[in-house]
């Protein structure tokens, strides 16, 4: 198979890289372009553990080709802080013991993020059918709930 | 693998047909992407339409909607016109996979994947939905309850795939609804589906009806038997116990580990009964 | 100076809920897993699989494959060590499989090739003859006298003559005259149960970096609840010493137990040895669900008798585990805890285990408890249904307490089964109404709770700030939790202290992340450490001052003279020690070395509240409680983590989680799609109510918290739907269509 060049845009910045026709955007982001922020659960969509955005929709990296994100804007965990200043997502999750391993945190953190930007006043159930694809196998999901809710009254007021 | 995006519909038929090897579209890729993976299917071609004209659309026509066939379920959602006309058809999309895979998942690529379980195709059926399709051959309109041929085959002659599916107009007093039992809230694949569109006259009797199945048999069953026992009915109990019993007389599901053939035939006709209920409130009605 | 060996009973910064150090990796992605790391010049590494539940090994041929382009190297077992020790021979066998295949998935072959892509071709060249033998699946199916043969000659001495030559594992504990108890009884329930084999399901698949030269020193970074461990493992599996293997754990992407095993990593290194170059192996979902730990898969009958008040006159369980294709042990502990929660009279519990054609069971949280307990829980529930008693007043009735003679052997000391169960009758969850359908269940959960194999070093730096240097992965914030007690025992702020885990060349032999024994044995490591290091400061404070050293003594982060006639020196705090230390005999450091015991047992009690849909058998979790004993809760957020964690984990087992075998005894269900593990939409607020009954065991008092929360969910959520359900569930997972039949008749 021949590696085919693609042009794209990741947190900001123009990216060009060579991959194979098959290769998933996942695996080029991790094993071409080093960040490894995030995670390879599941492969099949099944754990959002890889989640990123693309032209500003959460998806599953592993479900995207390398290919498909020729002139796509691309956003991934690495994205979300601003040099030395959190995210409010990030920082509360900290806050309030939102994570346990921290492997399903990154997926979590871009999925939330997703959310408030579509909806920042969301009922619980609301921010719990949005993470259903987003597995954590530690926390019972009890914090991120209460974590997301929190971070989201405060971006309200700011 | 080759992966190609052609500029014309018709340089993708032509590159399709010419493919002696496996051939896939991509739209979504949540099916075939998965596939992949976990090395089920490994495509030497790989199609991607999404960019051309008209895929990415819903357009009103002739008071319905043609939806292009890398519209995403997400998208189908946030589209408010479509959602009030075909809320069934809506919900069924909107059940597949999770928030991640409906910024991908499209109605075209779950029709296409032929599972007996797809979420979107229920609806689809009940609500006369017609697939556009190009091909080697031109362009030809397909019912949607004419393609699944059966668990991952499909009516589509080789190098054709669908461009955009067709929902009709509504009219006044008509409602229709999706139903899914899946062990889990999400992420789940259904063990039995039921989907029922519905439209009544003035006073709240049915009059128009459609009942179709999902996973109780290879492909989405339209079950007639289960939408004569509505219609003249104002959903009374007489009429869902027909609905039930002409729901549950036409499965003919398998064992797995997903289901047993008395759980899902049991579960489709109790889904049945919900969505015709729903659909009926829908609709207007009052029972 | 000497200290007070009296758990301590007030804290400065025990109790509070400080940032984790390993916070900010973690939100912004940098945190390095198993799977995160590259080396230069490394290969991919891939592994063949079995497809088959039982077959012999005929013939591997890889000349295919070897003759691929990329490939770099190829091993089967062959290239591996036979390793005397039964244990490690087991590890071996498991790796590579040797002459039989014993499961759907095992390993066969791996290949090392320049790209994945390659390695995944090249997998495919290898030709494997099997000549495919009769399996068995099912535990009680595997105890029938011609059951197909999983392993012969594995059986241990105890197991009686004449039974299949798969049961390996036989005992017995209990005490008391059970007739005589039964006797007394004036309703006596016995009721079989069954329970799937789940899997622990943690988001990370093992992964590893390895190399090994030809001189039998190598290196190995992968994800383990133990780098210890995997040198043992892989310096038994490879046949080279464990001074030339040095092991880095990864961060980790959960574990739950079964990261306290390897897989992957001899595999690597083997891989790695034949073609002189690093190799990364990482597994997929599918090969984490078909050939690494889930849990034993049971059959169980119990039988209680209780009097009319609600008394348990005696009680009696045979279990009947599976721990898959090898010898196992699970049961010992499952018999144990059966009964723990209650003081009887007369108790017996047998145990069985039984090799099946399944992946080698591996520890998940409290080991065989949960489903042990599950079954006598469920039966205590339908006696109080039967006699129409309050199914928390007859556990309280009937509850272990201080000097109980448990059900299997030991005499409790201090805990907090009692406590807790009072705290569940006086929350406002035990008394709210209930609709229709609805129904509510209740269950006690227990675990033993380890300490083991400890070491410690803790470095006063000349800044004043202090380095903890442990063995110990941080599955859930251990880092935290010891660098607080740490600060606690210095009398130094929680931000001066830094844990760090050490790898297997910089610190001495610590035993894995399990048994909830970290926070405890590390804890108490750290703790000791810290007072060898506050001797320390002290002699060098009585240097500086000339006075003797047991005139000085060490008083909120400094040292002080002990009384007035050791004179009138101001306090030297311990930075304006460490700033001189230099002078006064070189650097300060504090060490502790021990094979820890006092764990202290942990009870627990959880409330569910469920729905059950009467037409489809869906059950909705309403409402959750869980109460605990935490002994002291370090870091109450994480000790409610782990409460909330094990909880879901729990209703994942008692719902939809298992592992389902067709008719040919291959897994149908290797991915996260089918093996059904809740997700956030499924679930409730879990709420916690932490109880602190001091363990005297630990300075502060600390139990371990980590797997008694699995324990409950089974049967609390069991009973919950069987009084939902209007009829006795008695199989795991009450999966829909197995409640609608049970329901339906």
């Amino acid at each position: 198979m021949k590696s085919i060049p693609v042009e794209t845009t990741i947190n900001g910045d123009r990216t060009e890289f060579l991959c194979q026709p098959d290769e998933s955007l996942l695996d080029v982001l991790r094993d071409r372009l080093g960040l490894t922020g995030a995670k390879e659960g599941c492969g099949t969509g099944d754990c959002g553990a890889c989640s990123v955005t693309m032209n500003g929709r959460v998806v599953c990296s592993c479900l995207v080709l390398g290919v498909e994100t020729e002139g796509a804007e691309i956003e991934t965990i690495e994205g979300m802080a601003k040099g030395e200043e959190l995210h409010p997502l990030q920082r509360v999750f900290l806050e309030e013991a939102a994570l346990q391993c921290g492997i399903c945190t990154p997926g979590i953190l871009v999925a939330a993020k997703s959310l408030l930007e579509k909806n920042p006043d969301p009922t619980d159930t609301e921010v719990r059918y949005w993470l259903a694809g987003n597995l954590c196998r530690c926390t019972g999901y009890d914090k991120i709930v209460k974590a997301v809710q929190k971070a989201a009254a405060e971006m309200r007021a700011a | 693998m080759r992966y190609v995006k052609p500029e014309t519909f018709d340089a993708a038929a032509a590159v399709l047909a010419a493919e002696a090897g496996v051939a896939r579209i991509l739209t979504g890729g949540t099916d075939v992407l998965v596939m992949l993976k976990a090395e089920v299917v490994e495509p030497d071609l790989m199609v991607d339409l999404k960019h051309l004209p008209g895929m990415r659309e819903i357009v009103q026509e002739d008071g319905g909607f043609r939806i292009g066939a890398a519209v995403t379920a997400a998208e189908m959602g946030e589209y408010k016109a479509l959602k009030a006309a075909w809320p069934g058809v809506v919900e069924g999309a909107e059940l597949i996979g999770s928030t991640q895979v409906q910024n991908r998942a499209t109605m075209a690529g779950n029709l296409c994947t032929a599972s007996p379980a797809a979420d979107s195709v229920p609806a689809m059926v009940t609500a006369n939905a017609v697939a556009r399709l190009h091909g080697p051959e031109g362009v030809r309109d397909l019912p949607v309850a004419d393609i699944p041929n059966g668990p991952g085959k499909t009516a589509l002659a080789k190098g054709e795939f669908i461009t955009s599916i067709f929902l009709p107009a509504r009219p006044d007093h008509a409602g229709d609804a999706y139903l899914r039992f899946t062990p889990r809230t999400e992420m789940d694949i259904a063990v039995s589906s039921a989907a029922v569109s519905l439209a009544l006259d003035a006073d709240g009797t049915v009059t128009e009806a459609r009942v179709a199945l999902g996973a109780v048999a290879p492909t989405v069953r339209l079950v007639p038997d289960a939408a004569a026992a509505l219609i003249g009915s104002k959903l009374d109990d007489d009429a869902i116990t027909a609905l039930v019993a002409a729901a549950q007389a036409a499965c003919s599901p398998i064992t797995d580990k997903r289901g047993t053939i008395e759980f899902r035939t049991t579960t489709a006709g109790v889904l049945a009964k919900r969505a015709a209920r729903i659909a009926y409130t829908r609709a207007g009605g009052t029972s | 100076m000497a200290f007070d060996e009296q758990a301590k009973r007030t804290f400065n910064v025990v109790g509070t809920r400080v940032p984790r150090p390993d916070g900010i990796d973690k939100v912004t992605g940098k945190a390095a897993y198993g799977a995160d790391i590259t080396a230069p010049g490394m290969l991919h590494g891939r592994i063949l699989r079995s497809p088959h539940a039982h077959a012999r090994i005929k013939s591997i041929d890889t000349t295919a494959a070897a003759a691929l382009p990329g490939v770099k190297a190829i091993v089967t077992s062959a290239d591996l060590a036979t390793p005397e020790d039964a244990g490690y021979a087991d590890i071996a066998m498991n790796c590579l499989a040797r002459g039989k295949v014993l499961y759907d998935g095992h390993a066969v072959a791996a290949v090392a090739a320049t790209s994945k892509a390659i390695a995944k071709q090249a997998i495919r060249l290898i030709e494997v003859e099997y000549e495919i033998l009769p399996h068995v699946t099912d535990v009680d199916a595997a105890m029938q006298p011609d059951a197909p043969v999983v392993q012969s000659g594995r059986a241990l001495e105890n197991v009686p003559a004449g039974m299949s030559q798969n049961v390996t594992t036989h005992c017995v504990f209990g005490h008391g005259d059970l007739e005589a108890g039964f006797a007394k009884a004036d309703k006596i329930v016995e009721r079989s149960f069954k329970t799937a084999a789940t899997h622990q399901g943690y988001i990370e698949p093992q992964a590893c970096m390895a190399s090994l030269g030809s001189d039998g020193r190598g290196e190995v970074w992968c994800c383990t609840q133990g780098q210890y461990m995997v040198r043992s493992n892989c310096a038994a599996v490879l046949g080279v010493e464990e001074s030339q293997l040095k092991i880095t754990a990864s961060e980790i992407g959960g574990g739950f137990g079964g990261k306290t095993s390897t897989f992957i990593e001899p595999v690597a290194l083997a891989l790695s040895r034949k073609s002189g170059k690093p190799v990364k192996i990482v597994m997929s979902r599918s090969e984490v669900l078909r050939a690494t730990g889930p849990t034993i898969s049971t059959s169980m009958d119990i039988k209680i008798g209780m009097t009319k008040e609600g008394r348990i006159t005696a009680a009696r369980g045979e279990l009947r585990y599976s721990g898959g294709a090898y010898p196992n042990s699970t049961v010992d502990m499952g018999a144990q805890a059966a009964f723990a929660a209650y003081d009887l009279e007369a108790v017996e519990t047998v145990g069985w285990n039984a090799m099946t054609n399944r992946p080698m069971e591996i520890p998940y949280r409290a080991p065989g408890a949960p489903t042990s307990i599950y079954a006598v829980e469920s039966v205590v529930d339908e006696l109080c249904q039967e006699l129409g008693l309050d199914p928390l007043d007859v556990r309280l009735m009937n509850a272990a307490r201080k000097g109980t003679l448990s059900s299997y052997g030991p005499t409790f000391n201090e805990i907090g089964l009692v406590a807790t169960l009072e705290a569940a009758k006086a929350h406002p969850h035990y008394t709210a109404p209930l609709g229709p359908n609805q129904g509510r269940g209740l269950s006690c959960g227990f675990w033993f709770n380890f300490g083991g194999n400890t070491c410690v070093s803790l470095n006063i730096n000349d800044d004043g700030t202090v380095g903890v240097v442990e063995g110990n992965p941080d599955i859930g914030g251990s880092r935290a939790s010891i660098s607080m007690m740490a600060a606690e025992e210095l009398g130094v702020p929680y931000d001066k202290v830094r844990t760090v885990i050490a790898d297997t060349a910089a610190l001495g032999f610590n035993d894995v992340t399990d048994g909830s024994r970290v926070t405890f044995a590390v804890g108490l490591a750290a703790i000791k450490a810290a007072r060898a290091a506050i001797n320390e400061m002290c002699q060098r404070a009585a240097k500086i001052w000339g006075i003797d050293e047991d005139a000085v003594t060490w008083v909120d982060g400094a040292a002080v003279p002990a009384g007035p006639n050791a004179g009138t020196h101001p306090p030297m705090t311990l930075a304006e020690i460490a700033a001189v230390a230099s002078n006064t005999g070189g650097p300060i450091s504090g060490h502790h070395e021990v094979n820890a015991d006092g764990a202290g047992v942990s009870f627990g009690v959880h409330l569910c509240d469920t729905e059950v849909d009467p037409e489809t058998g869906a059950v909705k979790i309403l409402r959750y409680t869980v109460f605990q004993d935490a002994g002291k809760a370090v870091h109450p957020d994480y000790v409610e983590g782990q409460m909330q964690g094990g909880a879901v984990q729990g209703i994942g087992w008692a719902l939809n989680e298992e592992y389902i075998y067709g008719e040919d005894g291959t897994l149908q269900n290797p991915a996260f799609l089918d093996y059904r593990i809740p997700v956030a939409s499924d679930l409730p607020p879990i709420e916690t109510v932490i109880l602190e009954i001091p363990n005297p065991g630990h300075p502060y008092g600390v139990r371990g918290v980590g797997e008694t929360p699995i324990v409950p969910p089974l049967a609390a959520i069991s009973n919950a739907v069987s009084r939902a359900a209007g009829v006795r569930m008695t199989e795991l997972p009450m999966s829909p269509p197995r409640l609608l039949k049970a329901i339906t008749g």
